[in-house]
């Protein structure tokens, strides 16, 4: 696994006149299984003082696993890390924190009712006479912030802050503790850019001094602004390890989305669509400019009866934001949407419900299955909403219903009364999917309806959408797969960074020319 | 090395703003003080020698227990738990008093022994929410089940105390100052008193305070409130912590059936039926937030001497129906919730 | 057989089964009904009889805690309703009349559905958490009841048509049992027979989903706390017609905790989700059976530990952390050879664990490894 990664005698890269150092922090042959997941199958991962190395890898890939392992959060099956040459096996953060490992999670993991400084030295107050010394404590939190030239009062409550701002007092609390390594988990992902900017100074400041900052973001332009090195992950095992500016873009995107479609292609052969454009009549959908502040920019998207619009982007890149959007599930507060010609305010799911859009979400178990209930509950429940509590969708029609859906998506087992959290997720995602075809939408946005599961089941949805298109439909299909949006999209739109980048007409477009389109520089043309 | 230093990220606004943010996490506790005065004033127009120091001083003497069982909710509440437990623990308190200094044992002896077992019942509730992660409501009401249960077994009716301690107990004044009152049979003085029971309840409220701003476990206690997977991977003590404030929440009730049971020198195992409501009612109105992480145990002080007004306006006006007292009360929780509320939402 | 085992109510059904064996063990006449001047008698009857009220709180406590929620209010609410009742009745100065008892139920069940409607929109339309919602009403609902009855207690026991509704009879059956199973049919009927149930569930086990699935929670919601509002509210009438009098301080004092603890027993989880009337009914019996059995062994005195003991035991039983720890036990040696010795569970780790992932099944077929990290893991699995 690590034979193609860089030779360990380079030195890391960024603070070059600094002697070759040896790593902080050496996991190697890291396994962590969860009930029917391998979440880590013997990943190895390094880190050495002063550098900023970023995880990179897709959805699954297991980057906030291998995080959790080092910062005690999870135990390991299997494997060992050292940190500072001594081997280590944690049974809870605070023994990590203890080893001068810091870690700031995406959610800002202080505790906001309290003051900055508090949040800072909580559980390391200066006592006197065994009274916390909040003086002291006060005047030391200044300093450690006055140290990181940030001007934050540290007696204020910390929910008074900006987010980037409680990200900032976290990282400070890191610094506090004298942390030999710094763990950012997607500090960013709520932050604009200039916010971005400032963090990234005082991430340079605190790298310079010496610490190892593990980085993780969703942001290529940042993970290349900020890092000097990088490890791929993709579903729980190792890509590679490479120095940053050894790696182009191109390349990184595909070591992300790997190559492991073959078996796909040959099954898929039938399937191909004719990559011309449907444009007949008037759209069923128009949006223009539609957006939620700190979420997604304005997007335009038109989308018309029988067409298939693919949206193609890197995760966290706003595909299903966009979504959302669209079905009410989040608010746009900008923009405007018609139905038909008719301008529509899509409040709520139920609105967007009535209006014939139905939305799977990519995250089934939270968002999509009841899965204390049948298989039967589950396809007949968006109809049943439909139709309000007082009128039950008689229990014969619901079998009907239940058992033709069965066969004809193929859902396994064939029973309609098994409880819907037993199935595998393939089937889970065929019962979603028949929840939604029942209720007959002129509008289906399928979010990511492939991931993490089989590849026979995969090709059944595909050949699904593709007959679904063809008897007139609109769908709106988000995949992280690019083949998969290739091979079934009439139209795609290119998101990066919460933008819409391009839109394409699917004609003689390759997978590397949408990698290409991700993979440009912000700033250049796409 | 080389980064040049852009302009410090901070709030914007200048240090004016910044200084009467801070201010804002007492609105809560001042809503309460508003209302705690206008609360007293009409009481003051409305009935003669309302605001007597006497009275005023009787807000305290005839509530100790309150006070204390209210300081104990506080922590619990505080790191977003419940505790339904107090009122029949405070009985078992009582109770058990009664029935041992009527065995014969010293008040030395009984005291400490009240304090423990009651301790020790909350210490296991504390280890049946924390190992075992049952909602606090419902290990609490086991509690209150087995608390009321145990002093129902013990005996079913009034115990009498007639230990000389706990009758001293109940009959010393501390005499603060004298007061003359006209009457018609001339000028009467007399002194204004208030009772050791209040004098614990202070000192109680003192070591609370000192315990909750100035100890560790105290600013875990507020950590958890705010979030209690962040502080767990803060590395704070989230488990002792938390099983800690139900034991604290237990010492206080027993300590509250000992001060109960010097006010009515006896020992009752059915007392203190729906107290945890006034507890709750005291802390809630007080402006400790329910969902724990913001409040403060001088809040729920504040909180019990506005229940003990409304305890007063029923003790002047004995044609004020009971009920009202209940409705009042009922009343002003929903006030101080959806107060709550606002000022999360307006956070957000 | 098997059918038999797995079926959620065999447990349930089994510890009733054993209680009133028990009982017969104590009182050898226990099964005996008897038919005296044309009604029936006996221990079994007394039982029925004595849960009904429970019954009914039970039933509208099962859907709301379905849906994820709780109602500390109900037994405020019967008392408020109960006291209407009574006041009205003996003021009217015709008490026998059939009209005025009518009335007099009619106004008080409205009452009760305007606490409930109450409860619903602190719970749905503001957003406060249940608990405290229903905690408001509890408080100022008994108040209301002594308002109503100028704190005075009532005897409304000269008018026998208000005295059917608890303690009358009807062909020869107590009449409040027929009604306990005319509403537990009707309940049935109302989440059953129309989409209710189901929808109460989904919302329960999953609200975002539920959201995305085009469901109206807000309304689902507001459905059960008026149904928990009527069901306390005719509870509350059943309480005082059967005794001789109404103190607005006592009537359906800790109902709410008795059913509560029906619908816990019963296999309905506090944590909301799938729901059985069924079950409820059962564990309103054991409550009952238990009373009796405690009553006649030990003292009446007793009844609240044995209660507490109850409660205990349940929740430990259906906590995931007691049945992994059990687990744990069982497995603790073959543990120590196939995993190193620090990574021992530790309370801290457990700690962060959300509710953990440890159901039954880890019991049998996973290997001594997997179920240690059962223990050691959160739910969480994706980056």
């Amino acid at each position: 696994m690590l034979s193609n990664t860089q030779s360990y005698a380079d030195s890391p890269d960024g603070t070059g006149d600094r002697p070759v150092a040896t790593p902080i922090v050496e996991m190697s042959g890291i396994s962590i299984s969860f009930p029917g997941v391998k979440a880590l199958q013997n990943v190895a991962f390094r880190l050495f003082p002063g550098e900023v190395h970023s995880l990179m890898g897709e959805n699954g890939a297991g980057k906030s696993t291998l995080i959790k392992a080092l910062t005690g959060v999870y135990t390991i099956d299997s494997g060992s890390i050292r940190v500072a040459g001594n081997d280590v096996l944690f049974s809870g953060p605070g023994e990590a924190q203890n080893a001068g490992i810091a870690t700031v999670y995406q959610e800002v993991n202080l505790v906001t009712n309290l003051t900055v400084a508090e949040n800072i030295m909580l559980g390391r107050e200066p006592r006197r006479f065994g009274m916390i010394d909040w003086r002291a404590m006060r005047k030391h939190s200044r300093k450690v912030l006055a140290d990181l030239n940030l001007d934050i009062d540290p007696g204020s409550l910390l929910e008074s802050h900006s987010i980037a701002v409680q990200q900032l007092v976290a990282i400070a609390r890191a610094v506090d503790i004298n942390a030999q390594v710094l763990v950012l988990d997607e500090p960013t992902s709520s932050l604009d850019a200039r916010e971005v900017g400032e963090l990234f100074t005082i991430i340079r400041k605190i790298r310079d001094s010496g610490v190892a900052i593990l980085f993780v973001s969703h942001f290529l332009d940042q993970v290349y602004e900020i890092s000097d090195r990088l490890t791929v992950l993709r579903n729980g095992e190792l890509v590679s390890e490479h120095l940053v500016h050894d790696l182009p873009r191109i390349d990184l995107i595909s070591k992300m989305i790997g190559k492991d479609l073959a078996a796909l292609d040959e099954l898929e052969e039938g399937t191909k669509r004719e990559a011309t454009e449907r444009v007949s009549g008037g759209a069923f959908l128009h949006a223009e400019g539609v957006g939620k502040t700190g979420s997604i920019k304005p997007y335009d998207l038109e989308i018309h009866p029988g067409e298939v619009v693919g949206l193609a982007g890197l995760l966290g890149s706003g595909r299903t934001e966009l979504a959302r959007l669209l079905y009410g599930a989040d608010k746009n507060d900008s923009g405007a949407i018609t139905i038909k010609g008719e301008p529509v305010k899509l409040r709520s799911p139920r609105i967007a419900l009535d209006n014939k859009i139905a939305f799977a979400s990519e995250d089934r178990k939270a968002e999509g299955l009841i899965g204390d209930l049948t298989v039967r509950a589950n396809i007949v429940l968006a109809m049943q909403s439909e139709r309000g509590w007082l009128r039950q969708i008689p229990r014969k029609q619901q079998d009907e219903l239940a058992e033709k859906y069965i066969k004809a998506l193929d859902i396994r087992p064939t029973n309609p009364e098994a409880l819907v959290r037993n199935l595998s997720g393939g089937n889970q995602q065929k019962v979603l999917l028949a929840r939604w075809l029942i209720t007959e939408p002129k509008l289906l946005i399928l979010d990511e309806p492939t991931r993490g599961i089989d590849i026979g089941a995969k090709a059944q949805i595909q050949k699904l959408v593709a007959s679904l298109s063809d008897e007139g439909m609109a769908v709106v299909y988000i995949s992280a797969e690019l083949e998969e949006v290739l091979r079934l999209s009439h139209r795609i739109g290119i998101m990066r960074d919460r933008v819409k980048i391009a839109e394409i007409v699917n004609q003689g477009v390759t997978v590397n020319d949408i990698m290409e389109t991700i993979a440009a520089e912000a700033g250049q043309p796409a | 090395m080389t980064t040049t230093l852009q302009p410090a990220i901070g709030p914007e606004a200048p240090s004016k703003k910044r200084s009467l943010k801070r201010f804002e996490r007492y609105s809560p506790i001042a809503a309460t003080v508003v209302l705690l005065i206008v609360m007293l004033a009409f009481g003051g127009i409305r009935y003669d020698n309302f605001l007597s120091g006497q009275a005023l001083l009787d807000l305290f003497n005839k509530n100790s227990y309150l006070f204390v069982l209210a300081i104990g909710m506080t922590f619990v509440i505080l790191t977003g738990g419940i505790d339904l437990s107090v009122g029949a623990v405070m009985a078992m308190g009582t109770v058990i008093a009664a029935q041992l200094l009527s065995k014969g044992w010293s008040p030395a002896l009984v005291i400490p022994v009240v304090l423990v077992i009651s301790t020790v019942l909350g210490l296991l509730v504390g280890l049946m929410i924390d190992k075992f992660k049952i909602q606090p409501f419902i290990a609490t009401l086991a509690a209150m089940f087995l608390a009321r249960g145990l002093s129902l077994m013990i005996t079913d009716r009034q115990i009498a105390i007639t230990d000389t301690f706990f009758q001293k107990m109940n009959l010393t004044h501390i005499n603060l100052w004298e007061t003359t009152t006209n009457t018609r049979r001339g000028v009467r003085v007399s002194d204004v008193y208030t009772t050791w029971s209040v004098v614990i309840a202070l000192l109680i409220l003192v070591i609370a305070f000192v315990v909750l701003h100035y100890t560790r476990f105290g600013r875990t206690v507020y950590a958890i409130g705010g979030g209690e997977s962040s502080a767990n991977l803060m590395g704070l003590a989230v488990a002792r912590t938390k099983i800690s404030v139900y034991a604290i929440s237990g010492l206080c009730s027993g300590l509250a059936g000992i001060l109960y049971s010097f006010y009515t020198a006896s020992g009752d195992p059915i007392v203190g039926v729906g107290y945890e409501l006034n507890a709750i009612a005291a802390v809630v109105i007080g402006g400790t937030l329910l969902a724990g992480g913001a409040g403060y145990v001088l809040g729920s002080v504040l909180g019990v001497i506005t229940l003990s007004v409304i305890y007063a306006y029923k003790d002047f006006d004995g044609g004020l129906n009971t009920g009202w007292t209940r409705v009042m009360i009922g009343a002003l929780v929903l006030l101080f919730i959806v107060l709550q509320r606002v000022l999360v939402a307006r956070r957000k | 057989m098997k059918h038999v085992l797995s079926n959620r109510l065999i447990w349930p059904a089994l510890v009733l089964v054993a209680l009133l064996l028990a009982n017969l063990a104590f009182n050898h006449s226990f099964f005996n009904i008897r038919l005296q001047n044309g009604n029936l008698f006996g221990p079994l009857v007394d039982i029925l009889r004595n849960a009904a009220p429970v019954v009914l709180v039970a039933l509208g406590m099962t859907l709301v805690i379905a849906t994820r929620g709780i109602d500390l209010s109900v037994g405020a609410v019967a008392a408020i309703s109960g006291s209407w009742a009574s006041m009205h009745i003996i003021s009217s100065g015709d008490p026998s009349s059939v009209r005025v008892v009518l009335t007099a139920v009619g106004v008080a069940l409205l009452m009760a559905l305007v606490a409930g409607a109450w409860n619903g929109f602190l719970v749905s339309v503001l957003g406060i958490q249940p608990i405290v919602a229903t905690l408001v009403l509890m408080t100022a609902g008994r108040g209301l009841a002594q308002i109503i009855t100028s704190e005075k207690i009532l005897y409304p026991d000269n008018s026998p048509a208000y005295k059917l509704i608890g303690g009358g009879y009807l062909l020869a059956v107590p009449f409040s049992i027929l009604l306990a199973g005319i509403i537990f049919g009707l309940t049935a009927i109302l989440t059953r027979r129309t989409a209710l149930g189901t929808l109460i569930e989904a919302v329960g086990v999953n609200p975002e989903a539920s959201r995305l699935a085009g469901i109206r929670s807000r309304s689902i919601i507001w459905i059960v706390y008026l149904f928990a509002g009527l069901l306390a509210g005719l509870a509350g009438l059943m309480l005082t017609s059967n005794s001789t009098s109404a103190d607005p301080n006592s009537i359906g004092l800790f109902i709410e905790l008795d059913a509560i603890l029906a619908v816990v027993i019963g296999g309905t989880s506090l944590a909301g989700g799938r729901f059985s009337l069924a079950g409820t009914l059962i564990g309103a019996f054991i409550i009952e059976a238990m009373n009796t059995f405690v009553i006649q062994a030990i003292s009446a005195r007793a009844t609240d530990v044995f209660k507490a003991c109850v409660v205990i035991a349940v929740m430990i039983l259906q906590s995931p952390q007691a049945r992994a720890m059990v687990t744990g036990a069982f497995r603790g040696r073959k543990r120590a050879v196939v995993v190193p010795a620090g990574s021992v569970v530790s309370p801290g780790s457990a700690a962060i664990s959300a509710p953990a992932p440890a159901t039954p099944d880890t019991a049998d077929g996973h290997t001594a490894a997997t179920s240690d990290s059962i223990l050691t893991k959160s739910s969480g699995t994706t980056s």
